[in-house]
Order: C-alpha cells, then structure tokens, then sequence
C-alpha cells in the first residue's frame, strides 16, 4: 500500500518518492512518507528493508540517487546543501553509542555546543550537566565511556545529541545493541522525550516500544513503504507482509 | 691477548662528550617536534579528497622509506649547497633528520587515523563539526594514542640515527667521539663512553614521551586502560 499522502504544512520531515542504489542493489525504491512536528514515527522492518538507509538519508549520511527530501526547511537532495546546518537542526543516536572515548561524558557533550554553536564552557558545561540529568546520569559528567554500561552509554549519547538543540531527533536502532534490562532504561528516556514534545524518527525492533510510543508506524519492506498508519494498524495489519512480520515476533 | 682498557684520557674530555651529547639532544629535539608535527599533516595529507596531495605525500614517504638516511643528509648538504644556500652543518642535519623521520611519522600515524572507527567520525559529523574540528577534537589524539609506542621508538631511533651526521661535520656525540678517539688513541673506551650516552639520552627521551603522555591522554592516567 504504497500511497503519496498531501504535504502536511506542519511536516518536519518529508521524503518524497526517494530512491537510492548500492551499486546494482536497490535499496530505497520509492519512499514517501512526512512526519509532523511534535510526534513521533517508528520505522519497522526486516533487515535489510532499507530502513536505516531511509533514516540515514534524513541526516545525508547517503545522498539520494532521485527523490526529495526536506528536513526542517533544509533540501537534503539539493548537493549545494549547507550539512552543517541541517545537521544543527538533526540529531542522530546511532546502535554503537560512538561516545568519543578518550574524552569525559562532559567533554563529549560540550565539545559541539562550544565549538560548533560557540557556547561559553561555563554555559556549556551547565547545558550537559541538564542533559544528563534528564537522561538520568546527573552523576556521571566526569566518567569516561568505558566506565558507563551500554545502557549508560547510550543515554549519554542522546544526551550528547540533545545538548545541540535539535528540533528533530533520528534513532537508529538505539537498543540493538543492548539487553532487555538496559534496553528499558533507553527506552524511558526516549519516552520522556516523546512526552516532552520532540519530533523524533526511530528504527526500531521493539515492537511494544513501537505501538507504545509511536504516533505513525512506517513499515518498510523491500525499499518501498510497505503499510503505514498510527500504531494501532500493527494490532490489525492490512497487508499479508506486516501481518507476517508482527507475527514473527520480532 | 688481556683486555687493557685505560679511561684516564677519554674521561679527561667529558666536556666535549657533553657537548656532544646536548646538540644530539637538539638535533632529535628539532627532528622530533617539526618532523612529528610534517609527519601529522602528512598522514592527513594521504587522506585528503584531492588525489594531488595524496599523490604528493605518497612521493615524500616513498622517497625517504626507500633511501638510506646517510644519503638523504648528503642530498640536502650539498644540493642546498649547488643551490647557493649556505647552511651550516647543525642546520643541515637537522633538516635532513626533520625530513626523515616527518615520512615515517607519517605511516605511522596514517596507521593511528585507519584504526579510528568510521562511527566516530559520523557521530562528530552529525553534531555538525568540520572536518578540521573533527580532526582536532575527535581523531588525532586518540589516533596518536593508539601508535604512540611505536611513534616514540621512532622518535628515539631517529636521535641514535642522528649519529650519522657526523658524516658532515655536525658536532654531535658520534663527531665528538670521533675526534676523541683520534686524540687519544683510545678508541674503544670512547666508543664504550658514546655508547653509554647514548643509552642515557634513549632514557632521557623515553622519560620524557611518557610525561608527555600523561598531559596528552589524561583517560589513560586516570584508568590505565588501552584505547
């Protein structure tokens, strides 16, 4: 059920018929879909679906062989794109936290705000020590990564990434890495994060998170778009693929 | 035939072998700091988007790996010379030497950058760093971290192979010795004596890399873990 909706006004995100090609492999086929500011849109999907290539398209991690995409006013196709500013407005949580690892949680979390948007360090320092204290490691500003667990490190990430101000969040498979105890405490903090009105896109294998947290589901299935709806359609899938996918439990 | 080792004469020079032994020092200093510093620029040179630069310090590594450095301080002395240029043999030396160890410092640290994970630099990517901050703030140090035994041996290697500049005439310690030894005709006790300060300046500069170390990596002074 691939559909074109109308533009919303209010849209964030907007990618529009967007293809891209690993060398002969297709992997994005004509992806459409927007996100609304203030709510949150959780792409599902087999490995290998195109998924994170859609969400990594978002940022310009890939550039787009055809299609649109708009991004906070930012035209992500257009090559002349100005990345740095788009990726001021993006934020990005990646599987493997990429914490900088010979630097402290408060060296990592300051390190943009005070080289990129020329934060003074006391204002800096102040700014992570609220980001972390709203990812719930107030006590952890000078522990360097290793010391955190992976649950740890991974909210210092998001941490890291609300720390620039981004008016959208992307999540690429955040917990993937992390076992179901830890995993829950990543997922309050992207809850909390919801709740507080932050437009955010996530990849996701947690189906419960999904249809706990999601406003709009995304499912992708061989580059394309497959089904999309709120989070109730995971309960009542339309479409044999989804149904399939739901049922397999992952 | 008995062993008559006889330092009286050699030790009587001590003076000299301290000069010797400071413009070593001077000699590996320079080579150190400016060849480390060519060496750094050059490894991010062999990574730069524009093939010509990556061409060009591909050509400088190649060149200096492939001839003997005795060689190379020969080609500086007297092609500088041809060229009018009147340097003095210290200045020489210590050019040749910068030279020398800058294209080893560069396959060693072009080494230190190929082992920093690609998810480090899309994470400073996507916090909307530029690459020169990327660099600065995010690879260069926790790639000099990870090669920094094997840049400090180079480093110390460099100032024992600055011996052959005495080749020219530059007045470090093996030229001291030379001199020595031709004076008193005791040349195995001055050469006992050289290599003796050798080793201590091999010391001196591996003591020093490591307090260095301590200011550079402050996570490893405070875990004492690898990178």
């Amino acid at each position: 059920m691939h559909t074109s909706p109308p533009a919303t006004p209010d849209a964030v995100v907007t990618l529009r018929d967007v293809h891209k090609s690993f060398g002969p492999l297709k992997v994005l086929d004509g992806v459409s879909f927007e996100v609304p500011r203030g709510t949150v849109t959780a792409i599902i999907g087999r490995s290998g679906s195109g998924k994170s290539t859609a969400l990594r398209c978002i940022d310009r991690f890939e550039t787009i062989d055809r299609g649109e995409i708009r991004v906070c006013g930012h035209a992500v196709h257009d090559p002349a794109l100005d990345l740095r500013r788009l990726r001021q407005d993006v934020g990005i949580v990646f599987q493997s936290y990429n914490l900088f690892p010979h630097l402290t949680i408060e060296e990592n979390i300051t390190l943009a705000p005070t080289a990129v948007k020329g934060l003074a360090r006391a204002e800096a320092r102040a700014r992570a020590a609220e980001v972390l204290a709203k990812v719930g490691l107030g006590d952890k500003l000078q522990a360097y990564p290793e010391q955190l667990s992976g649950g740890q490190q991974q909210r210092a990430a998001i941490a890291r990434s609300l720390a620039m101000q981004p008016k959208v969040m992307l999540f690429d498979e955040v917990t993937s890495a992390l076992d179901p105890e830890l995993t829950g405490e990543v997922l309050r903090v992207i809850e909390a994060l919801a709740a507080s009105g932050m437009t955010m896109v996530m990849v996701t294998h947690e189906m419960g998170f999904a249809r706990g947290i999601a406003d709009e589901v995304v499912f992708m299935h061989r580059g394309r778009v497959h089904e999309r709806g709120p989070a109730a359609m995971l309960a009542a899938p339309t479409t044999p693929e989804l149904a399939q996918f739901v049922g397999s439990g992952l | 035939m008995a062993l008559n080792l006889d330092f009286g004469a050699v030790l009587e020079r001590w003076p000299s072998f301290l000069d010797g032994a400071l413009l070593t020092l001077q000699l590996a200093g320079v080579a150190t700091v400016v060849g480390g510093a060519l060496g750094g620029v050059a490894a991010i040179g062999r990574r730069s988007r524009y093939p010509a630069i990556r061409r060009l310090c591909e050509v400088y590594v190649e060149a200096i790996r492939n001839t003997p450095l005795l060689v190379q301080i020969f080609l500086v002395y007297f092609g500088l010379a041809s060229l009018g240029f009147k340097f003095s043999a210290v200045t020489v030396a210590a050019l040749a030497l910068t030279i020398n160890v800058g294209a080893y410092t560069t396959e060693i640290v072009r080494a230190g950058l190929d082992a920093i994970p690609r998810g480090q630099i899309e994470a400073a990517e996507g916090l909307a760093l530029t690459r020169a901050q990327i660099y600065r703030h995010v690879v260069l140090l926790p790639a000099i971290e990870r090669v920094y035994p094997a840049l400090t041996s180079q480093f110390v290697l460099l100032m024992l192979a600055s011996s052959v500049t005495s080749q020219i005439s530059a007045e470090e310690l093996t030229a001291v010795a030379n001199y020595i030894q031709s004076d008193t005709y005791r040349a195995f006790e001055t050469y006992i004596v050289v290599a003796l300060f050798y080793v201590a300046l091999s010391f001196l500069m591996r003591g020093g890399f490591w307090a260095l170390s301590l200011v550079l990596f402050p996570r490893r002074r405070r875990l004492g873990t690898p990178l």
